[in-house]
């Protein structure tokens, strides 16, 4: 009797996983692939961004 | 290429793609589930980058033909977001694959290819960067873009057709229908392609205008 209320108790309980990018269908694996991508242009953009300043900088001390 | 509309049409297309990309009716599929939505973001990064590696090639060949140092530059700045979009569809990929696949670089044919390829093309930058003549850097340089867009090529879209891949498409000689899309899905795919081609042209020719200037300030 104390097995099988054990073994129910067991089977009642959720199993804890880190399953949150599974949930939702997986949405959230498509947002973090998005993510990545714009995280990937914008970083881009900044390397962009700091090498034009240089070289106005450059050309102002011409 | 400074005109302004294609970058409109860029931004329009993008817009589109992430509104009905993320809303738009997909299939239901076990495994994928909502990922086959990755479609949409993972794949065109790949065309984007193909894109880029053709357009790189044909000023490769512009400057074996007329010896015009712009040609040059236009080829290393294609090449060079060609690179940067490869890593992203690398990084996207390997997401995505974590959580469906059960592993972010299982041992596909196609993820292999592509690791082989990118390499190809670093060496082009490895190659570049130990010339000091200008000339001679690009000539040679050009030469082996040629070589490694014919060896790439092959790679991605053949070798992995001659065994199985856990991309569709692939094994034996499938045409697009294997891509598990239906046609509500290609009404997003193709805009998309677009799309992130356009970002890709775009953001090249902003890396060309910095080069093209940065030569004419070395200039005077």
């Amino acid at each position: 009797m104390k097995i099988i209320s054990i073994l129910f108790f067991v089977l009642l309980q959720q199993v804890e996983m880190a399953d949150s990018l599974r949930q939702n269908g997986k949405i959230y694996v498509v947002a973090g692939v998005f993510s990545i991508i714009t995280l990937g242009i914008l970083g881009y953009l900044f390397f962009l961004d700091r090498k034009i300043k240089k070289l106005e900088e450059e050309i102002k001390e011409k | 290429m400074n005109k302004y509309w294609w970058k409109f049409l860029a931004s329009g297309l993008l817009l589109y793609t992430v509104w009905f990309g993320f809303s738009g009716e997909v299939p239901r599929q076990p495994i994928l589930n909502e990922t086959i939505r990755n479609v949409y973001f993972h794949v065109p990064m790949w065309f984007g980058m193909m894109a880029l590696m053709i357009s790189s090639l044909v000023y490769s060949i512009k400057y074996l033909q007329k010896g015009k140092i712009e040609d040059d530059i236009y080829a290393v700045e294609f090449a060079n977001v060609a690179i940067v979009f490869g890593l992203l569809g690398f990084l996207t990929g390997s997401l995505w694959g974590n959580f469906t696949w059960g592993s972010p670089l299982p041992k596909d044919p196609k993820i292999i290819a592509v690791e082989v390829g990118l390499l190809i093309y670093a060496a082009y930058f490895v190659l570049r960067g130990s010339f000091e003549d200008e000339q001679k850097k690009a000539r040679l340089s050009a030469v082996y873009n040629i070589f490694a867009f014919a060896s790439f090529m092959p790679l991605v879209w053949i070798l992995p057709r001659l065994t199985d891949s856990l991309h569709p498409g692939n094994g034996g000689n499938p045409a697009f229908g294997k891509y598990d899309m239906d046609n509500s899905m290609r009404m997003v795919f193709y805009p998309a392609v677009m799309a992130w081609i356009l970002i890709g042209v775009w953001i090249s020719t902003l890396k060309i205008r910095i080069r093209l200037m940065r030569n004419k300030v070395n200039e005077v």
